[in-house]
């Protein structure tokens, strides 16, 4: 594909979907540096700068980052409509891959050696998501907030060691975070 | 009302919640769908969802999808699409809205403070996911150190993730589990 010099005209629904069937199709274990590639290398859609910034406010909004990058990105060129079809693309072809996969696992699961196949996965997927978690708290931790060290270890032990309900440790714990940080930041 | 629809009924309710507390993304709110789908509703095993959680990552595709083999696991095929409607329908809708008021505060005070706010909430929900995947999967010393072995290849190399996977599916297929 050739890039143009400068930023591409705004794309229609179709070209939305299409794009980020691309994207969704791509990536193993994070779609994120390959909508990156597509939005700010090969399509020109966003700017770096733009990039970032979306990037930053999908991920201060519930749900995956990059599926809100897809409404956000439809909706800005497209409209609701824009938003439907980079959704639909960036997520329907994953999810009847996955639905395959997870039947084909409730009928085959069981033979052969396959719950060995099945035991590797599930540890090698702890692994990444350990990798993950430390790769996460590495910034915050170097920039010593006073706040993120409990909150990280309170909001952990609720949810994985005392396994109480999600909506009370973010009712606990997000006001008071997010005042510690409005006061960081003046 | 059937039972059948009770179950997809439930898991809209459910996923749709979840969708709106996924600060972070997905992993956040994996505990909470263990604690449902395993201790409060008795879907499945604890096996089985670290299981899925693995088919999940080693899918292409955004890491939400837990979520739709959660519900395929409780009800089937319209369990599938209906968790992932109810995972994907509420965040979307609210990006949706939101993004026009936002453009609208660039440099605003309180965008920077919920996004610092947020975001050692979101580690330790992660850790969470991953203490809890850990104690799933690791049933003995050779997968804790499986685990141990892709953390470190995540954390210290740029290597695609899915080379992780497919060696530990690799090892079990050749019996080193059993």
């Amino acid at each position: 594909m050739t890039a143009p010099d400068i930023a591409a005209p705004a794309p229609e629904p179709r070209e939305l979907f299409r794009a980020f069937l691309i994207v969704g199709l791509s990536g193993f274990g994070g779609v994120l540096p390959f909508a990156r590639r597509m939005l700010v290398e090969q399509r020109r859609w966003l700017g770096e700068a733009d990039f970032n910034e979306t990037l930053a406010l999908c991920q201060s909004l519930p749900g995956p980052n990059i599926i809100n990058m897809s409404i956000v990105v439809g909706s800005r060129f497209a409209g609701a409509r824009g938003a439907l079809a980079a959704l639909i693309g960036l997520i329907g072809a994953p999810v009847a891959i996955v639905i395959v996969l997870g039947a084909l696992y409730g009928r085959f699961g069981a033979v052969g050696r396959l719950p060995g196949a099945i035991l590797g996965l599930g540890a090698a997927a702890a692994g990444l998501v350990t990798a993950t978690v430390v790769k996460m708290a590495a910034p915050l931790l170097a920039a010593k907030p006073i706040h993120a060290v409990p909150v990280m270890a309170l909001a952990f032990a609720g949810v994985g060691l005392l396994r109480l309900p999600l909506p009370w440790i973010l009712l606990a714990l997000g006001p008071v975070s997010i005042a510690a940080a409005w006061r960081m930041h003046p | 009302m059937k039972p059948f629809t009770g179950a997809l009924g439930t898991l809209f309710a459910r996923f749709a919640v979840l969708s709106l507390l996924a600060f972070g993304g997905a992993n956040a709110v994996v505990p909470e769908m263990h604690r449902q789908a395993v201790e409060v509703s008795h879907w499945m095993t604890d096996a089985d969802f670290a299981a899925l959680f693995a088919i999940a990552q080693a899918a292409p595709g955004p890491n939400f999808m837990i979520a739709t083999l959660v519900g395929f696991k409780a009800a089937g095929l319209a369990g599938a699409l209906v968790a992932t409607a109810a995972m994907c329908a509420p965040s979307c809708l609210l990006t949706y809205w939101i993004i026009k008021v936002w453009d609208r505060h660039r440099e605003a005070h309180w965008r920077v403070a919920i996004a610092a706010g947020l975001a050692p909430l979101t580690v330790g929900l992660v850790g969470a996911t991953a203490y809890l995947l850990i104690r799933a999967a690791d049933r003995d010393l050779r997968l804790a150190g499986v685990t141990a072995v892709a953390g470190g290849v995540a954390y210290f190399t740029r290597l695609n993730p899915l080379w992780c996977l497919a060696a530990a599916a690799g090892l079990g297929l050749a019996g080193a589990f059993a």
